[in-house]
């Protein structure tokens, strides 16, 4: 979706604010948030939204106002809610609803290092499909706009760049504008370089370059 | 003015709350928290609040809470409006607030209710939040990618490898796994700077940076790494000469990079070791160059 999260080439954002000794975690709270997530996901059943889409469609202006791990927190929550996992009635109250089942975690400490060390890898080594492009080949990001998920950012939509990489066969990531997955769909992923001055003119400095991972339906040839 | 009434907070009950001893109001119109008598806070509904007559008043918006009781009995009080105003974090209303905007937003409020909650269900060991946090606080972070990079300067058939097939070769000091499944690293030189971003997202080598730092996920740095990288970089206290070529990698798939930085001069007899001690998180991204240890090693 051509949604606020969507940035790459906006102004008016202000200036970056660097901390090179930055802590993990600002607050133990964020460090909460980010465990309880880990801990709530294989709770998780039926259909699964795409993460990243829950947050790219809360309103602009709350998701440039909200931190970044309260995004997450606020995206967890609507799922527990959304899949019966806990009720309204017990967000309020902050007890169990009487009667509920009384389950057992499904995330120990014990599991922790074992999950995070899982590959999570979308890359599909296992079908063959055959590759659209060739590295060198010139291609045009194509000037399409899906209201769903996608991994094509809009600064590069209908500019021309050169293949320089073929990372192999992913997975497609893009969604209904439900946030559900369109299938597999696995294709081919190329790195392509888009010379600074065909995205941003002759401001940019004649040498310099973007380089965008790009699955193969979003390219087509110039 | 605001819809549905007005009334002052009193101590007392919310939607069966009892004992209640604090009420919070959070940001512009939107949450009330509440401690109750076993010391938990618990999420009692939106509010709006408004200056009233020289007075500060307050309306739960959130239809789960009995209004009527709420507005009769409810939270807090007056008092504390007025005697600790620092609680009360609060805007006016705006006149049209959305249904849909209702992100309460004292987060930590919010993931503790939430993290009791799901704790008295069983469904979560506090412990293993600890060992979550732990992890990314002292195992996980950018010294597994300082050791990369030191091991790249000193070892010319590692650097091959590891600029050649960045996962396998990171994969030897055994770091990988989520967020690090397919590793690009790109190596700096005095003609060519990387610089890595991800303009729709937050996508970082968790196995060898840790989590993003919190300039990494921001608006500023997301919009104009890619249009004015030069400018970003100057942010960051780096000038880069104009016949350098600057390449911006845009983390938009399953890859993710990291950045060999350019080992500093007067480095010559260092070990290994001190090396990677020199090797910062934002040389790693391409913001920042390694300093040379004169510096005390800061970019």
């Amino acid at each position: 979706m051509n949604g606020i999260h969507d940035m790459g080439g906006m102004h008016g954002m202000g200036p970056v604010v660097p901390d090179p000794d930055e802590a993990p975690f600002h607050e133990p709270w964020e460090g909460r948030a980010w465990g309880l997530l880990r801990a709530m996901g294989p709770f998780r059943t039926g259909r699964r939204r795409n993460f990243r889409y829950e947050h790219e469609i809360l309103p602009p202006v709350d998701y440039l106002r909200m931190r970044y791990y309260e995004r997450f927190i606020h995206v967890l929550v609507g799922r527990l809610l959304e899949d019966g996992i806990i009720t309204q009635t017990e967000l309020d109250s902050g007890q169990p609803d009487a009667g509920s089942p009384r389950e057992t975690p499904r995330l120990t400490p014990a599991m922790v290092a074992e999950q995070l060390a899982r590959r999570g890898s979308m890359r599909r080594d296992d079908v063959q499909v055959p590759a659209g492009f060739q590295v060198g080949q010139r291609v045009r990001a194509r000037n399409i706009h899906p209201v769903g998920h996608t991994r094509l950012p809009r600064y590069v939509r209908g500019r021309e760049g050169a293949i320089v990489r073929d990372h192999g066969v992913f997975n497609l990531q893009d969604t209904d504008a439900d946030g559900y997955s369109l299938g597999e769909n696995p294709q081919h992923v190329y790195t392509v370089r888009f010379a600074a001055r065909e995205l941003w003119g002759d401001q940019a400095a004649r040498q310099d370059a973007v380089f965008a991972d790009l699955w193969e339906d979003y390219l087509e040839r110039p | 003015m605001l819809p549905g009434g007005e009334a002052e907070l009193t101590r007392g009950n919310i939607s069966g709350v009892s004992g209640l001893t604090e009420a919070r109001f959070i940001s512009r119109s939107e949450t009330l928290f509440v401690l109750n008598a076993t010391s938990r806070w618990v999420y009692a509904g939106r509010l709006r609040i408004a200056e009233h007559g020289g007075e500060r008043v307050a309306d739960s918006s959130k239809g789960r809470v009995n209004r009527r009781k709420f507005l009769g009995s409810a939270a807090a009080s007056a008092a504390t409006l007025v005697t600790h105003p620092q609680v009360i974090r609060a805007q006016e209303a705006p006149a049209a607030d959305h249904d849909h905007q209702v992100v309460p937003s004292d987060p930590a409020l919010r993931v503790k209710a939430l993290e009791s909650l799901l704790v008295e269900k069983g469904m979560v060991d506090p412990a293993a939040l600890d060992a979550v946090v732990d992890t990314y606080e002292t195992k996980i972070g950018p010294r597994n990618g300082a050791r990369i990079v030191a091991r790249a300067w000193v070892d010319p058939a590692y650097r091959q490898r590891l600029l050649t097939d960045g996962t396998a070769a990171i994969a030897e000091f055994g770091y990988g796994g989520s967020q690090g499944e397919h590793m690009v690293v790109l190596e700096n030189s005095p003609r060519v700077h990387n610089l890595v971003v991800c303009t729709l997202c937050s996508c970082y080598p968790w196995p060898v940076l840790g989590l993003p730092p919190t300039w990494y996920k921001s608006a500023p740095y997301r919009s104009r790494a890619v249009i004015d990288p030069r400018g970003v970089l100057r942010e960051f206290g780096l000038e880069l000469p104009g016949e350098v070529e600057v390449r911006v990698w845009d983390s938009t798939a399953e890859l993710r990079y990291l950045v060999l930085p350019e080992r500093p001069a007067g480095t010559e007899n260092l070990g290994e070791d001190e090396l990677a001690a020199l090797v910062t998180r934002d040389s790693m991204v391409g913001v920042a160059k390694v300093a040379p240890p004169a510096a005390g090693g800061q970019a």
